[in-house]
Parts: structure tokens; C-alpha cells; sequence
């Protein structure tokens, strides 16, 4: 379980990104967090495993406070939050499989890692992950002859190879096309399911969001403004997030969508 | 303002009348420097002497023909040598200069307040001076040959290589390391996994490109005693052996262009 108390976080140049955001999330749990460009999404989710270092407030995991850690203390947290990046991140001139271990760092001392040498257990559970996502014949390419859909897979494996408890997913789908955005979305969320993962995943996208995830939050200038299920976004609701706009045209499409999905 | 309204009509130009005015004035000093220049330059010339250029250039280069291939014994030796100077001098500098990058990039420097600036003067002092001064130095240092030059070469290189690689180190993409972090690494585990394979590319680059202006570099060494190839170039400019300085001239061309064809393939190969 997931506890965020009081999280705020005002930049050096004065900007408060955060202010005073608390949310509880229960293990399983799939979140999707909502809200314009500048809310603080990303912040957010790097409050969480202190990419960024939050000013006040305190992430909670699993009865071990994140943000009063020492650095190795830290790390060793880091391990059971895996994240997934926007533009996939991954160390383009390395391997898929060099890619995918990366994601062992924190249980692996320097020497090993440095020849490469995982320990077994390791490098099995890499082909299965890549297996799963159905880039196993692609284990031996570099990572920058991937298409855009497979290197966020290979995110994917990355995050997951962690053995984590906790996803931070950041705006998985915002660099990809509609069908494979769609893809992506559904298979972050099975694997959540599979592994009883719970997850944050940051999303423009609203109707892709109420799509796969069963409760939304909504942020505005850093603060909390919206949270409930994904049938509770009403046109109101967007307009308080995002502003004043024609919102019917969205929600059609996914009650839409919901229709074939049915039929199908 | 660059939009003005002349008759109704909004014109538009890049620059208003004041920065056009303030370039044409910097155009103006930059002619003005180079006429003075050249005036000094002609005033401290003695024209007397280059009415037969030409004819001591046909003279000498006809001297200096056929190139005396018989020296080329003594040669072999000088050249491996410089060889040895350059490549053994790259090597070195770059054991030094890559700690030294790392220490002066503003994304990798564990002191931005004290480890940086003493980074950047290290790269500062041994750039500022060539590396014939670094030979002159060295040579009453540690006496004159191989070893004197091979530390010139060393210094004179860490500079060159940290810069450049300080440089590669702080254009990096800082979301690979960012993602690297995330999986709870150690410091030196984001080094070898988030930074080391971007900048492997630039590393390869300036390794051998310096390799290479080592290699000329080092052919004049010999000129202040500092080894290689240089020592036989200037005591046969000494005794006006021009068919030796031909030929001594002749093998630095063709080590050049072997270098430069040499650090082409790699650069190639890595990238």
C-alpha cells in the first residue's frame, strides 16, 4: 500500500509544482492520473521514488517511509518501484537484454554488472518478460533499431524485472499511435493484474484512461481535484480539471467503444 | 523595433536601424584590424630579400631532388619512435583526462564549488601551452629524447581530450540516466549503464583524432631534443642536406595520411 501525506514540492524557481497531495493507494490497485500539461503529474510520480525530492509530506510504502531514506535505504526501496517513462528511456546503445537486466541493478554488485554477468535466475526471468511481450527474437538488437511500441516494451520488461511492488508509469502512451497506444495500456495493465501490481500511471489521454483503469484521479495546478471511477468523469468533472471545453465528444467515444467491445 | 509603418504599410526588417548600425561598425573594426595587421607585418619585412623568391625556391627544391633514399637506414629507428611518442602519449593523456571529464562536467562532478573548477584549470593550464614548449620544458627537466617528448605529448593531450569529452558528458540524454536510477543503482552502476554507452561514440572520436594531431605533433618534437623523427629533420636542415630533408619530409606525409586513414576505419568502426 501506497500513502501519500501532505506531499508538496515548490521548485527552486518558485514554482509549486505539488501542494499538500494525499492519496492512499491499495496494493492491486491501477490509477490513472489525469490533468493538463504543468499539473504535476510527473513531479508527482518522482516525489514518489525521489528522482525529484519532494519539499514536505511523506510517501509511504508498505510501512517504510520513502522519504526520510538514507541513500542506500533509498535505493534498495527504488528496486520495488518500477517505472516506466514517457520516452521509453531506454540505453539506446545497448542491447534489448542488456536493457531489460538494467532493470537488476539494484540487486547486483558492481563488478557483476559491469562484465555483464547476471546471475542466471536473472537472466532467465528476462526472456520470460520478453517472451510475455513478444520480443524474445529481438533479445540481441540494439535498443535504437526498436520501433516505438517495442522499446516501451521493453520499458516494460525493465520495470518489471524489478520484481516491483509498485509501478510509476509516466504518460506511456504520449510518443506512440493510436492502436499501439491502445496495446500498451492493456498490456501494463494485465501484467499489473497478473502480478497483483498496483500502479500510477500518468495519462493524457482521458479516454484511453477510462478504458483500462479502475479509478481515476484528477490534478490541477498540483492539486488533487478529482478522485472516483472512471464512469464519474462527467463533462463537469473535465472541465474542472482542464477547462472549459466540448467534453461530450470524449466521453461518446469511449461509451462507443464500450458498445463494440460488448458486441465483439 | 524591426516593424515599421512607412505609408500604411507595415515593413518589416530583421534587425532595426540601431543593431544594422552596430554591425556594419564591427564589420568596420574587423577591416580595419586586418589592414593595420598587415601594415605591421610589411613594415617588418625586409622586401629586399624576396625579390628571388622564386628563384631560391626552384633552387632549394632542385637541391632537395631526387630524395636520398640511402638515409632512409637511419630513419627507421626516429620513426617508430614518434610512433611510439604519439601513441603511448594518447594513451596516457587519456587515463588522466577521462576522470578529469568527469569531474568537470556540470551533470557528473561530485563538487560543482571546489572538484570542478580545479577540473577546468587542469584543462585550462595543460591547453595553453603547446606542446614544443611543453618539450622545451621537459627536456631540461628530464634531459633531452623519447621520455621528454612522450610527457609533452601527454600533457599537451589531457586538455584537448577532457574538453572535448567534458563537453560529450554534459550533452547526454539525461533521461537514460534518470531511467538507470529508477532500478535503485549505485552511482558507478549509472555510470556504466546510463552515461559510458552514450558517450562511447564522442570517447572513440577524440581518442583517435588526438592519436592522429599527436602524430604530427610529435614529428617535430626532435627539433628541441625531445625524440622522434624531428631530431634528424633539423640537424639536416643544419647541414643543408636537402636531399635528407626531402625525404624526412616525404615519410611524415605518408605517416600522416596512413594516420588519418587509420583513424577514419575506427572512427567508422565505433560509430
Amino acid at each position: 500500500m501506497l500513502q501519500l501525506n501532505g506531499l508538496t514540492k515548490v521548485y527552486s524557481t518558485g514554482d509549486k509544482a505539488l501542494s499538500d497531495v494525499t492519496l492512499t493507494i491499495p496494493n492491486g490497485q491501477v490509477l490513472a492520473l489525469i490533468g493538463p500539461s504543468g499539473a504535476g503529474k510527473s513531479t508527482l510520480i518522482r516525489c514518489i521514488n525521489r528522482l525529484v525530492e519532494p519539499t514536505s509530506g511523506s510517501a509511504i510504502l508498505d510501512d517504510i517511509n520513502i522519504t526520510t531514506l538514507g541513500a542506500g535505504g533509498l535505493r534498495k526501496q527504488r528496486r520495488r518501484m518500477g517505472m516506466i517513462f514517457q520516452e521509453y528511456a531506454l540505453v539506446e546503445r545497448l542491447t534489448v537484454m542488456e536493457n531489460v537486466l538494467s532493470g537488476r541493478l539494484g540487486y547486483v554488485g558492481f563488478w557483476r554488472s559491469f562484465l555483464r554477468k547476471f546471475p542466471q535466475s536473472d537472466v532467465d526471468a528476462a526472456y520470460r518478460l520478453l517472451d510475455r511481450v513478444g520480443l524474445l527474437e529481438m533479445a540481441d538488437k540494439r535498443a535504437d533499431e526498436l520501433s516505438g511500441g517495442q522499446r516501451q516494451r521493453v520499458g516494460i520488461c525493465r520495470a518489471l524485472i524489478q520484481d516491483p511492488s509498485l509501478l510509476l508509469v509516466d504518460e506511456p502512451t504520449a510518443s506512440l499511435d493510436p492502436k499501439t497506444s491502445r496495446q500498451i495500456m492493456r498490456l501494463i495493465c494485465e501484467l499489473c493484474e497478473e502480478r497483483g501490481l498496483a500502479a500510477i500511471i500518468n495519462i493524457h489521454d482521458v479516454a484511453l484512461a477510462q478504458m483500462f483503469v479502475e479509478r481515476v484521479v484528477g490534478l490541477e495546478s498540483g492539486k488533487v481535484v478529482f478522485d472516483g471511477g472512471p464512469d464519474e468523469l462527467t463533462p463537469e468533472v473535465l472541465t474542472q480539471i482542464y477547462g472549459e471545453e466540448d467534453w461530450e465528444a470524449t466521453i461518446e467515444a469511449v461509451d462507443e467503444e464500450d458498445n463494440e467491445g460488448a458486441d465483439a | 523595433m524591426p516593424q515599421i509603418e512607412k505609408n500604411g504599410v507595415k515593413v518589416w526588417q530583421v534587425r532595426d536601424r540601431k543593431s544594422q548600425l552596430t554591425r556594419w561598425g564591427m564589420w568596420f573594426v574587423l577591416v580595419l584590424v586586418f589592414v593595420w595587421s598587415w601594415q605591421v607585418i610589411s613594415d617588418n619585412t625586409l622586401w629586399a630579400l624576396m625579390g628571388n623568391v622564386g628563384e631560391v625556391t626552384i633552387d632549394i627544391t632542385s637541391r632537395a631532388m631526387p630524395p636520398r633514399w640511402s638515409y632512409m637506414d637511419k630513419l627507421w629507428k626516429p620513426i617508430w619512435d614518434t610512433l611510439n611518442i604519439a601513441t603511448l602519449g594518447t594513451v596516457i593523456s587519456l587515463m588522466i583526462a577521462v576522470p578529469v571529464a568527469f569531474m568537470a562536467a556540470r551533470n557528473t562532478t561530485p563538487s560543482r564549488l571546489f572538484v570542478r573548477p580545479i577540473a577546468l584549470l587542469i584543462i585550462v593550464s595543460s591547453r595553453s601551452v603547446n606542446s614544443l614548449i611543453w618539450a622545451l620544458l621537459l627536456v631540461s627537466i628530464v634531459g633531452p629524447g623519447v621520455f621528454a617528448g612522450l610527457i609533452a605529448i601527454s600533457i599537451r593531450s589531457i586538455g584537448f581530450c577532457a574538453k572535448l569529452l567534458y563537453e560529450a558528458i554534459e550533452e547526454i540524454d539525461e533521461n537514460q540516466v534518470e531511467a538507470i536510477t529508477a532500478t535503485g543503482a549505485t552511482r558507478w552502476q549509472i555510470m556504466v549503464y546510463g552515461i559510458i554507452p552514450q558517450i562511447m561514440p564522442a570517447f572513440a572520436g577524440i581518442a583517435v583524432f588526438r592519436w592522429d594531431i599527436n602524430i604530427r605533433e610529435s614529428t617535430v618534437l626532435g627539433l628541441v631534443g625531445a625524440g622522434g623523427i624531428g631530431l634528424q629533420l633539423s640537424s639536416s636542415l643544419n647541414t643543408i642536406a636537402w636531399p635528407q630533408v626531402s625525404l624526412i619530409l616525404l615519410i611524415i606525409l605518408v605517416a600522416v595520411v596512413i594516420s588519418e586513414w587509420v583513424s577514419a576505419k575506427v572512427r567508422g568502426a565505433i560509430i
